[in-house]
């Protein structure tokens, strides 16, 4: 029997130098769901986030306590080789930073570093995922050109693609829409309701509507706490607290 | 009615001191470069950069100054060679390696600016008395380390302000797909770095090759192009320096030769890193 939650998040706490910016977050998330992170801005979504692939880890400023669970191994508790971790996990931010080389490069390259050398399969692959992420008539007659050169809704796409070319399990994406116009931003949006069968998805948003469309299940954010957890149909319609009432009023 | 007036004065004085300033920036390089070249033409010729010093060169002999020209390209070669093998990995390390450890980063950007600031006599003096203690002779090998030395710190910190530029977002990326320290140093940043690591090495050489205090001691002086390291070596800013303070005419004339070269040559490399830095452009974000 799989566990119905690939991660478990216990008493963890953030400190920035001294501030406590994440309190004591107890949070579970379900396998195979799209989870939204809603909050306001500032609230610590992003840097919850990051914890669950330690890329805390490049800011000499933040220090974790507690424990992540992720397929029940203790992540906080790794030393050296975090690839591994980071492999299982795709990341989409909130710009697309697309790598200083080709479109065909971009993805070719997270399959290089996991030891993959054989051309055939790499050019297969890199086919495979730009289709995934619905790309590819777009880009494939100017595969070897600069990423740089996309539109940003394909290059965000692209980051997509690049995250998926690695294997990953799940899927954490930073308010992935937020630099992108209406139309890109539903095809991302599209993409995570397909993908949801392969893959554990992650959207941090301060979007109401987006967080409605997508959302499975809900952890509702504000000033570094989880006020409220659930499914959608409890948190956006039976809110408990008067933070979320208020959010769920003003928020768009 | 008033303040408009004194606005008015205060913008008009300003733009005026600006102009002027424009004015003297474009005279000074005007002026440096008509004299250069109304001096150096007329010492310049074929002999002049395609032989080596003749018997009595120095005397107003025949000859030119071909070892001279030969042997700054190698100097500086050799010593960007050594400093990029120097200071590339140093400045990837404290964007890439060392990122949590702020404080170390800081006191490598103080001490390098420090050594950027020594004067390169300083340098020459260095690699003088490390060149005693070795027991080596002045050579080509003892002026590369020294003007090596001279531009690490360029180098280094030129490399270190383009990393800089490079957003967090990309370090980000690139550790999310589960690329090491070194393969995110390496391949990611090296090239998103690219265009501003050409410029900055073209920077350096054009240091190395028109430094002199430095190769004063170090280099020693010929008028043969070195075959090996261990010769001794002519450099251009050196041969100016013994010519120009000959008493003979010809010999004093023959400086602005060597001149001219040194400055058609740093004028070459500034365009070639103008226009190097645009082509690689591309990939950039």
């Amino acid at each position: 029997m799989t566990d119905p939650s690939i991660i478990k998040i216990k008493n963890l706490k953030v400190y920035s130098d001294k501030a406590l910016i994440l309190k004591n977050i107890n949070v579970e998330i379900p396998r195979n769901k799209i989870t939204v992170i809603l909050g306001p801005s500032g609230c610590g979504k992003t840097t919850l986030l990051k914890s669950l692939n330690r890329l805390t880890d490049l800011y000499p400023h933040l220090r974790l306590e507690g424990n992540v669970f992720i397929d029940g191994e203790d992540i906080l508790q790794v030393n050296g080789d975090l690839t591994r971790i980071r492999q299982k996990m795709g990341l989409l931010s909130q710009r697309p930073f697309p790598l200083p080389m080709s479109i065909y490069k971009n993805i070719a390259f997270g399959l290089k570093i996991q030891g993959i050398r054989d051309k055939q399969i790499i050019e297969q692959k890199v086919e495979q995922y730009l289709w995934e992420v619905g790309l590819w008539e777009e880009v494939k007659d100017r595969l070897h050109a600069p990423a740089a050169r996309l539109s940003i809704g394909q290059q965000q796409r692209l980051c997509l693609a690049r995250g998926l070319a690695v294997g990953p399990e799940i899927i954490l994406a930073d308010e992935p829409t937020s630099a992108l116009d209406p139309v890109s931003s539903r095809k991302i949006e599209e993409k995570f309701l397909e993908m949801k069968k392969d893959y554990t998805v992650i959207v941090v948003t301060h979007i109401l509507r987006q967080a409605k469309r997508l959302a499975d299940h809900v952890i509702f954010m504000y000033f570094g706490e989880v006020i409220e957890q659930g499914a959608p149909s409890e948190v956006f319609d039976a809110p408990q607290t008067e933070t979320l009432k208020e959010y769920l009023q003003v928020g768009h | 009615m008033d303040r408009y007036k004194r606005k008015k004065t205060e913008e008009r004085f300003f733009r005026r001191l600006m102009q002027l300033a424009v004015v003297v920036i474009i005279m000074a390089i005007l002026l440096l470069l008509t004299v250069v070249l109304i001096k150096g033409w007329n010492a310049i010729s074929w002999e002049m950069i395609s032989q080596t010093p003749k018997e009595g060169f120095y005397l107003g002999g025949g000859g030119g100054i071909l070892n001279a020209i030969i042997g700054s390209f190698y100097l500086a070669g050799g010593a960007s060679i050594l400093a990029i093998a120097i200071g590339l990995p140093l400045a990837l390390a404290m964007h890439v390696h060392w990122v949590r450890h702020t404080r170390l980063v800081t006191f490598l950007r103080f001490l390098l600016d420090t050594l950027w600031g020594v004067p390169s006599i300083v340098y020459g003096a260095f690699g003088f008395a490390l060149m005693t203690f070795f027991q080596l002779r002045a050579s080509l090998l003892a002026g590369i380390i020294t003007v090596a030395l001279l531009i690490v710190p360029i180098i280094t910190r030129a490399l270190d302000e383009v990393l800089r530029s490079i957003p967090e977002g990309l370090l980000e990326a690139s550790h999310s797909l589960g690329a090491t320290q070194t393969e995110t140093a390496y391949v990611i940043f090296f090239r998103q770095a690219l265009p501003g690591f050409i410029t900055a090495v073209l920077l350096a050489f054009g240091r190395a090759i028109g430094d002199t205090a430095s190769v004063l001691f170090t280099a020693g002086y010929t008028d043969n192009i070195p075959h090996s390291l261990a010769d001794p070596t002519a450099t251009l800013p050196l041969a100016i320096f013994f010519q120009l303070s000959s008493p003979i005419g010809e010999v004093k004339q023959r400086a602005y030769a060597a001149t001219l070269i040194l400055t058609i040559v740093i004028l070459i490399i500034s365009i070639i890193s103008r226009f190097a830095s645009r082509k690689l452009h591309k990939n950039v974000l």
